[in-house]
């Protein structure tokens, strides 16, 4: 037993621990804050692999925004009314259906796939070339050359979705005042100085 | 048992080390408490705190004696779990962020190779303290502020990323002291000045301090997230918090003052450790830090969206966009003379 071992085998439980809960709590906020903790320790395990780029993006990327606007959504809703309605035995069907598939494809892969110990070293450290290297100069190199297409696909695709997200969700309402800072700052005819004789008054 | 044997000196020097973190960070948080009061105090012609101790240094540490000594009040209808996991997530996290902070050349406690970027991900996950407390108060003022708390962050973080990937573009690595290294002969702050306010500023909302302390806008929100809290939870936020300042003045020093390094690498200059030249950067910023509070008044939240999406982050990507392309066209990024 190194440490490492050690530091592996307990991610590994809390993760699994805590993705059990995820879907075994009964407070949506709390699977949230469950999916979060699982997020880390995933993070951990990338670390023990010593790919700590890939570490730091889950957690930037996953955690730090993805799941902070999820919680966001789920915060707001009024789940008080809901819970008591919810069965279990409801979605039973569906959920062990899912697993089933899954547990299916792993055992059709793992039949197929026969690992020895060559294959272990491959996985493990596809690319030769760059063992020098830090992993986020590698994955860097190789993804903006070998891979630039995909990249720059995945990029067009996230950015279809997002005007998408926009066109859909942007309305202008009627009778709606709006800032517009320019105009506010250049006051230029929009002001007008006027001498005001006492006991008079003036016509604007 | 054998590998807690075999590793039980390495153990202990790292628990030493992360002392030897701790201690000055929690001296560093109690003068900073001071210094922002005092420094408050003197741009409203006030004297701040002067009485316990003297020139009232002991007023922060009275303060923390009394907080510790007062109840912990649990709201009834609060997530109990949740509320009191909240305060110290936001500690942990921001003492965390320091393991990787360079104060001299070689001291530091993780000289890992994505520094930078597990500063990053640590101070995007502070935003989980502020948004458990808030929702776990089962209060409308906390959950208000946790709401805009959490927009507020996340907003600016984007701004943040941007402005560290133009920095990491002129110095070609991801770690922190070679960030400090880069700038051995012209710090960023000069070359880069446009990022350095766009730091600065996002810097203080990223952190909830005035003026973006929409919050804990006391006129609106009473306290904010912090409302429900009393006694050693509320001192443990009020802690993070601070830490968490300090932390954006230490990256504001790393990535754009020159971290350890003098200002000029003569002689009676260069023979001062280090560190001091480190803590004197801290203070500098810190000290701005006090300054903007003391004198800007609060930004409406519409505005500060604004600020954020509108104005910080088109800014952010020019500068990306420019500082790429001159960087290529003079070959001046790094590896490619």
């Amino acid at each position: 037993m190194s440490i490492s071992l050690i530091t592996f085998y307990l991610f590994s439980a809390i993760l699994l621990l805590s993705s059990l809960m995820v879907i075994s709590t009964k407070n949506p906020v709390h699977s949230v804050l469950f999916l979060i903790l699982a997020f880390l320790n995933a993070a951990g395990i990338f670390v023990i692999l010593h790919a700590e780029f890939l570490a730091m993006i889950l957690i930037i990327v996953y955690v730090g925004a993805v799941a902070v606007l999820f919680l966001f959504v789920v915060m707001m809703l009024d789940f008080k009314t809901s819970l008591e309605k919810d069965n279990i035995l409801q979605y039973m069907p569906i959920g062990l259906l899912i697993g089933l598939v899954f547990i299916a494809e792993l055992v059709i892969v793992l039949i197929n796939t026969r690992l020895d110990l060559s294959d272990i070293q491959i996985l493990s450290n596809p690319l030769d070339n760059f063992s020098d290297q830090s992993n986020t100069e590698a994955i860097g190199s190789i993804l903006y050359t070998n891979y630039v297409l995909y990249f720059q696909l995945s990029g067009v695709i996230l950015l279809v979705a997002m005007v998408g997200s926009i066109v859909l969700t942007l309305r202008d309402r009627e009778g709606v005042k709006r800032q517009i800072v320019s105009e506010q700052v250049d006051r230029k005819g929009k002001i007008e100085l006027v001498d005001v004789k006492s006991g008079e008054g003036v016509d604007i | 048992m054998n590998v807690l044997q075999s590793n039980f000196f390495e153990l202990i020097t790292i628990i030493f080390y992360c002392i030897l973190i701790f201690v000055p960070l929690l001296v560093g948080v109690v003068l900073a408490l001071y210094a922002d009061r005092k420094i408050w105090a003197a741009v409203q012609k006030r004297r701040g705190p002067n009485v316990v101790g003297p020139f009232g240094l002991f007023q922060v540490p009275a303060d923390g004696l009394k907080f510790i000594f007062k109840e912990i009040i649990l709201p009834d209808s609060a997530d109990k779990t949740v509320f009191l996991i909240a305060p110290i997530i936001t500690l942990a996290l921001s003492i965390a962020a320091w393991a990787v902070i360079p104060v001299q050349a070689g001291v530091v406690l993780a000289n890992i190779n994505v520094g930078i970027l597990y500063i990053f991900a640590i101070s995007s996950l502070g935003v989980y303290g502020i948004l458990m407390a808030g929702w776990a108060s089962n209060s409308k003022y906390p959950f208000f502020g946790a709401l805009r708390s959490a927009a507020q962050m996340v907003s600016y973080e984007v701004s943040i990323g941007f402005v560290i990937v133009t920095v990491l573009m002129c110095v070609g690595s991801l770690n922190l002291s070679e960030i400090v290294l880069a700038q051995k002969n012209i710090w960023f702050f000069i070359p880069l000045f446009p990022m350095f306010i766009v730091f600065f500023i996002s810097a203080l909302a990223e952190t909830n301090r005035p003026p973006f302390d929409l919050p804990e806008a006391e006129s609106e929100l009473v306290a904010g997230y912090q409302t429900e809290y009393s006694g050693m939870p509320f001192v443990l936020f009020l802690f993070g918090e601070y830490i968490n300042i300090l932390l954006m003045c230490a990256m504001t020093t790393i990535l754009f003052l020159g971290g350890w390094l003098p200002p000029i690498d003569v002689y009676p200059l260069n023979a001062i450790p280090g560190f001091v030249w480190f803590i004197l950067k801290v203070t500098l910023v810190f000290y701005m830090f006090a300054m903007v509070k003391a004198f800007v008044p609060r930004y409406r939240y519409d505005q500060l969206m604004r600020l954020g999406w509108k104005v910080f982050l088109p800014l952010s990507l020019l500068a990306v966009v420019l500082t790429s392309s001159i960087l290529f066209f003079f070959k001046l990024a790094p590896g490619m003379s």
